[in-house]
């Protein structure tokens, strides 16, 4: 292949990760097996395996696997960026030159449906993000599956999830989207139940697959029926961006076409496919009411969360709704607050989305489940800002909220692994306490010996060896290393995840001027004003407003999150022995060096999105004009293409308000009074009922388990499979064959009464024929199949001669 | 290009190679090496020749005039004064089938090995099997068709009943009445075709039966509508058991999971195919005019098309949920079929309906919706073959090593079996219609081919799409997540060498049918095209 071609060069970069999929797992992920209850070979994740010999990867795999994901990865990022700085090169890309190739791939009756790749203005940008994310989250699981027993299984499959996030990105077609976004589904499924042993786990991914699934198959129903208009359109199926997206006929068609389902709510054919695709990413991007998968999907190894929360799976969805802007405007004018039914349903959902998701990010004491509701939340803003019509900002979030989401996932993977040691340190610390005491008791002594090289049994496993009287808390509710309640202090012992952290946090708060956040929220908010004032569109008054009230709690709940887990002094233990095992440690680093390069995007990625006429900034960093804003608005076609509005100091000064009274008020509660040891959550009080219901994630998961779970459990099991199919279908068929026994049983008595009553030799002849027939019948299977083929014979046999005969006759 | 073996017609060799191959391992010593090595050599050496024929299919005939979309075509005298002949030959559609059971019936032989009781007999019949299944698939006379269409109920029957499970006589012969008594009425309604024909060539018939209008509307004093409409009826129980139309599915699941593995697989694989392809060869084309046909029952209107379509969407729906009921493996897989054929129902009603608007008036309005559907459902066939194949190929190996089929009784043997973990989720996922698989491309071919024609119908099924990953993932969950099951502490759970070469070949087809599916599309395609588009033009 030409690699100087950029048109077919787009077809090599998921390819070395999917390469490097294949080759893990088929070559280099090679086991041993090792005693289960060997913890110094068998750390992580696992249950009492009792004396079972598991497998656990060779040493030499795991450098091999590392190779090989790496390099896949590292090719993908070469060639991306190749293909982004040539295209930012190009004056006005998108709107004559693209990069693009196909081939035959789906023939239909007279014409074949092609597949290909694509890059233009939003693939390039992407394609700038994720493999840059993704290689960082690639750096990062080095150290941080160091000891993973499956730790092989683990990169083949984040390369497969990389290769199919970087399918979806150079697609060309919404076909090829729904296959990388479908593999992802997969990907995050096997990840998020990753460590399988676990009730939780193997949940967790039963239920983000699932519950995505609702709504995938309803955007597979939106593709279907996309892929039929075109073809009423155009006379030949074509689902291509370019052609459905990028010209206005087609659209006028669309918008212009009654619907064939649910037209009689007086919706056009491309409302009806616009909600289909966004019920598709209102399950993948994780908004109300299909959010409930994206916070227990933290159950997943801490890499995984960072590449669903950032880099690919929910990003995809917001990615999707973004590419197909064009078609869910069609017959709409958003900027003249005209909403179409499609925008309307994603204002609304999304901005509903970013203030429940919030306040429930409100009062997590898990911290990662503090992010996971801030993701929801944040995708909230995008959804919202799309359905306003402001496409480049919904976008830029999009690019600024996966650096810094990545940058505070990996960031709170490092302070869990940092509890994980303190806890290490402790235990072992009273292991030996213990060991002083009774040394009878030898298998402590061994477990401790495990935490010595750096490995992690799990708590509850633990829990079971030590003496209940003498560690009370051990042995009652296991430690749970995630809980913020537990920290405290942290930025003493683990400084560099220390302000890693803060710079991600300031920038999902939107911390005025300096971060990424800000630049990208603003731009939200400038967009939603801006409409207001033009037309007084109250829908866009509402939104804005909604999205500023989430804004502030997203500033609030940050800073509680960074007071309770980095400020004051340590309120466990465990706590207080937290660390990364040294600086000098492969481990230490391989996490750290992620962590200052995401860093770097989350502060800075904001300025090439400043509006050129904002006071002092605009004229540095944007002379010429907003650099991101002109490069991606040519992703649309002319006509469509969003306004830059122009400079007001209302939205500014809401940014600035939210953010900084947020933080302001998080400051009060968490920095200046550091909670101690032993304290409640200062806002229990306060919040009283709210507390609760906002704990209890408003009871949603509860609500679904009785309407749909459960429900559905029951009827598969006991309506479908015993009532119908057992019941009645069978029911019936063993009626009717009773009815033919009980006939044949009344034709044998009658016969045997007919024949006794005639004469006796025939009877006896019978029995001798009934003694022969039953020793045939009792014989073996050859014995039945030279019979047939001999009645075969035969047949044939005087078939062939009586049509010879009678053909002689005639 | 057409080609011969030996001076033979090799389609004649596909369907007495079988045969020939089962009398020759029939009669042989009880050997159970020399039986098991020679009867996969046998099938490998048929394997081979269905690849050929496959491969050198020609299908240029839209742009050549001069070439026919049947090819291989052989034809002797036979019951001449019947009307019939010995003739066959292959068009797009039957040489996929061909194929899929080509490289099917190997891979069963090589499960099967695991069969120590009368080895070499199991072994025949499988190969019997093979031959009723090959002859179904290149008939093109009507009478040979309903031969082979019965003689390949017969080994088939022996391997439940003798080889099964715990249930297996009540399963075997309840699927024997079932299928035998379903097919009466297609015999009937064969021989009213034929007599009233004078020929069963089922290219002709295709042309001369819906035409047929009697003396004046009416045949042998019966208004013709209803004769059609009964003989209609008679094929639409007969196949429709065969697939299985709900609600005459309840004979799959016992039928399948009493079965030995490689019955299974072939029962699954194929033989659910026979009842398909008969739609697909000799309904929709023989029966135009009743398909779009408006019935009238209890004050409801409907086309008879529209009532198929109705119950491939319950097939689909229930067939999930069915499956997400259960708690036995082979029956949870089992019941995945009903849920999988239903999109192959569902695509030949839409096929059906296009068919017939065209066929009475003319209409092209859904012509390109029915050519995809029916592109769908062909292809469908053919992936539904490679990967229920595969499930069960893995269900059974489970059950042979842990002897329950009970997925309570599992739990957490990842640990234990890695490689087949592996391959299970891989097997369940193309099952699920993971895209990327193959299993996707059909499905997507069909909704998008339904969706226009049955709109509300193809919403509905989505519902069973859905529950499709729900069954999928309960099978997943209960056999190898979760805590491990210390009972099998001592077992060896690991997939067997032998079954790993048994299923590498159908997960090979099964991903490059998901990332190219263009390598057998148009074969399919092309016969489908020309096929709806003949009626019209």
């Amino acid at each position: 292949m030409d690699l100087n071609n950029l048109n077919t060069l787009p077809w090599l970069i998921p390819v070395g990760p999917l390469l490097a999929f294949v080759i893990i797992t088929l070559v280099t992920n090679k086991s041993r097996m090792v005693r289960a209850d060997d913890s110094h070979e068998y750390g992580g994740h696992h249950p009492d395996y009792d004396g079972m010999n598991v497998p656990v990867v060779a040493p030499w795999s795991r450098v091999a696997s590392i190779v090989v994901g790496l390099s896949g990865v590292i090719s993908a990022w070469l060639i991306s960026w190749r293909v982004f700085f040539e295209a930012i090169s190009i004056n006005q890309f998108g709107k004559d030159v693209i990069f693009a190739d196909s081939i035959d791939w789906l023939s239909n009756g007279l014409d074949t449906f092609r597949m290909g790749v694509m890059v233009d203005p939003l693939t390039a940008v992407m394609l700038f993000m994720v493999p840059l994310a993704v290689l960082c989250i690639f750096i990062y699981s080095i150290g941080y599956m160091a000891h993973d027993p499956r730790q092989a299984r683990f990169f083949s499959l984040i390369s497969l999830f990389a290769g199919a996030m970087l399918t979806l990105v150079v697609a060309d077609n919404i076909l090829l989207v729904f296959v990388g976004w479908e593999v992802m589904g997969v990907c995050s499924y096997l990840l998020i139940g990753f460590w399988f042993e676990k009730k939780s786990a193997y949940n967790a991914a039963i239920k983000a697959f699932t519950v995505t699934r609702v709504a995938d198959v309803v955007m597979l129903l939106g593709i279907a029926y996309l892929f039929f208009l075109s073809y009423e359109f155009y006379g030949f199926a074509t689902l291509n961006f370019r052609d459905i997206l990028y010209n206005e006929a087609f659209l006028e068609y669309a918008a212009g076409t009654n619907a064939i389902i649910f037209g009689g709510l007086g919706l056009s054919a491309s409302a009806v496919i616009g909600i289909f695709l966004i019920i598709g990413t209102i399950g993948k991007s994780a908004q109300f009411p299909l959010h409930v998968w994206l916070p227990d999907a933290m159950e997943g190894p801490t890499p995984v969360s960072a590449m669903i929360h950032a880099a690919a799976m929910v990003s995809a969805g917001v990615y999707a709704v973004i590419r197909m802007y064009p078609l869910f405007d069609a017959g709409g004018h958003v900027h003249a607050g005209d909403f179409t039914a499609p925008l309307l349903l994603m204002a609304v959902i999304g901005s509903f989305t970013a203030l429940f998701a919030a306040t429930m990010g409100v009062v997590q004491r898990d911290v990662k489940g503090v992010l996971a509701y801030s993701t929801i939340s944040q995708l909230g803003f995008m959804i919202a800002a799309l359905g306003m019509g402001a496409f480049v900002a919904a976008f830029f979030h999009l690019i600024t909220h996966a650096f810094f989401k990545a940058l505070l996932f990996m960031s709170a993977g490092s302070v869990i692994h940092a509890m994980e040691h303190g806890e290490h340190h402790v235990h072992e610390h009273h292991a030996h306490d213990h060991h002083h005491d009774h040394h009878d008791e030898a298998h402590v002594e061994s477990v401790g010996v495990g935490d010595e090289a750096g490995t992690h049994p799990p708590a509850d496993a633990h829990a079971a060896t030590e003496d209940p009287a003498e560690h009370p808390r051990e042995a009652g509710t296991h430690f749970d290393p995630q809980d913020m309640m537990n920290m405290g202090g942290l930025r003493h012992k683990i400084p560099v995840t220390y302000y890693a952290f803060l710079a991600g946090g300031l920038s999902l708060a939107g911390f005025p001027l300096l971060t990424a956040g800000f630049w990208s929220k603003d731009e939200i908010l400038a967009d939603g004003w801006y409409v207001f004032r033009e037309t007084g569109s109250g829908m866009h008054l509402i939104v804005f407003l909604v999205l500023a009230l989430a804004a502030f709690l997203t500033a609030f709940y940050t800073m509680r999150q960074i007071g309770l887990t980095f400020w004051g002094e340590a309120r466990t233990e465990e706590a207080e022995h937290a660390g990364l095992g040294g600086p000098e440690s492969i481990i230490s680093r391989t996490m750290q060096l992620p962590l200052i390069i995401l860093a770097f995007f989350a502060i800075f990625a904001g300025f090439v999105g400043v509006p050129p006429d904002f006071p002092i900034l605009g004229s540095i960093f944007a002379p010429n004009g907003n650099p991101f804003f002109d490069f991606t608005k040519y992703a649309l076609m002319e006509s469509i293409q969003p306004e830059k509005p122009t400079f007001s100091w209302i939205p500014v000064l809401t940014s600035f308000g939210v953010a900084l009274g947020g933080l302001y008020l998080g400051w009060l509660i968490y920095w200046r009074n550091p909670l101690k040891a032993g304290d409640e959550d200062p806002i229990k009080q306060p919040l009283g009922v709210l507390y609760d219901l906002w704990m209890n994630r408003y009871y949603m998961d509860d609500l679904y388990g009785m309407v749909f779970v459960r429900p559905s459990q029951w009827f598969s099991a006991v309506v479908v499979s015993t009532f119908i199919d057992k019941g009645i279908i069978d029911g019936f068929l063993h009626l009717v064959a009773r009815a033919f026994i009980w006939t044949g049983d009344l034709i044998k008595v009658l016969n045997l009464w007919l024949i006794d009553g005639v004469s006796d030799g025939i009877p006896e002849a019978i029995g001798h024929f009934g003694v022969w027939f039953r020793r045939i019948q009792t014989g073996r299977i050859q014995q039945y199949l030279l019979l047939a083929a001999a009645a075969a014979i035969i047949i044939g046999l005087i078939f062939v001669v009586s049509t010879t005969l009678l053909q002689a006759a005639g | 290009m057409e080609f011969d073996i030996l001076g033979l017609n090799p389609l004649t060799v596909l369907v007495f190679g079988p045969g020939l191959s089962a009398l020759i391992i029939a009669a042989l010593p009880n050997n159970k090496v020399l039986s098991r090595w020679l009867s996969l050599a046998l099938s490998l050496v048929i394997a081979a020749v269905a690849v050929a024929v496959f491969a050198n299919y020609n299908n240029t005939f839209m742009d050549d005039p001069n070439v026919s979309a049947f090819q291989f075509q052989t034809q002797a005298e036979w019951f001449t004064l019947l009307g019939s002949s010995w003739h066959l030959g292959i068009d797009g559609i039957s040489a996929t089938m061909v194929l899929l059971t080509g490289i099917l019936v190997p891979l069963a032989i090589l499960i099967s090995w695991e069969v120590d009781d009368r080895p070499s007999i199991h072994l025949a019949l499988i190969l019997f099997f093979e031959m009723g299944l090959m002859g179904v698939f290149v008939a093109m006379d009507l009478m040979v068709f309903f031969l082979f269409y019965e003689l390949s109920l017969v080994p088939i029957y022996f391997l439940i009943d003798q080889w099964g499970g715990k249930n297996r006589k009540y399963a075997a012969t309840k699927f024997m009445i079932y299928s035998v008594g379903g097919t009466l009425g297609m015999l009937l309604a064969t021989q009213l075709i034929g007599w009233t024909a004078g020929t069963f060539d089922i290219q002709q018939l295709s042309q001369i039966w819906p035409r047929f209008m009697g003396e004046n509307g009416s045949f042998l004093g019966i208004d013709i509508n209803t004769v059609k409409g009964l003989s209609f009826a008679g094929f639409l129980i007969a196949f429709g058991i065969k697939v299985p139309i709900w609600p005459f599915h309840t004979w799959l699941p016992d039928a399948h999971g009493e079965a030995p593995t490689a019955g299974s697989m072939l029962l699954a694989g194929v033989m659910l195919k026979l009842g398909a392809y008969g739609f697909i060869r000799l309904v929709v084309p023989f029966f135009p005019d009743v398909w779009i046909g408006e019935i009238n029952l209890l004050g409801l209107q409907f086309t008879a098309a529209g009532l198929f379509a109705f119950l491939a969407m319950l097939g689909i729906v229930l067939g999930a949920f069915a499956a997400f009921g259960q708690n036995d493996i082979k029956r949870l897989v089992a019941y995945s079929s009903v849920n999988h054929m239903g999109f192959v129902a569902i695509g030949i009603a839409a096929m059906a309906v296009a068919y017939g608007q065209a066929w009475a008036n003319g209409s092209e309005e859904h012509m390109q919706s029915g050519i995809i559907a029916a592109n769908g459902a062909v292809l469908q066939m053919f992936n539904h073959g490679l990967s229920s194949a595969a499930m069960f190929l893995l269900a059974g190996g489970i059950y042979h090593k842990t002897h329950t089929r009970d997925l309570r009784e599992y739990g957490g043997l990842w640990v234990k079996a890695p490689i087949y973990g592996g391959i299970f989720i891989f097997t369940s996922m193309a099952s699920l219609g993971l895209p990327g698989l193959n299993g996707f491309v059909s499905e997507f071919l069909v909704v998008r081919g339904t969706f226009p024609i049955f709109t509300w119908l193809t919403a509905i099924s989505m519902i069973g799409l859905l529950f499709t990953g729900a069954y999928i993932l309960k099978g997943i969950r209960a056999t190898l997540h979760g805590p491990f099951n210390m009972k099998w502490r001592d077992t060896a759970l690991e997939i067997e060498p032998r079954e790993v070469v048994a299923v590498v070949p159908l997960m090979i087809l099964i991903v490059i049918t998901g990332i190219f599916p263009n390598w057998i599309l148009p074969i399919i395609n092309d016969s489908v095209t020309i096929m709806m588009h003949s009626i019209t033009g």
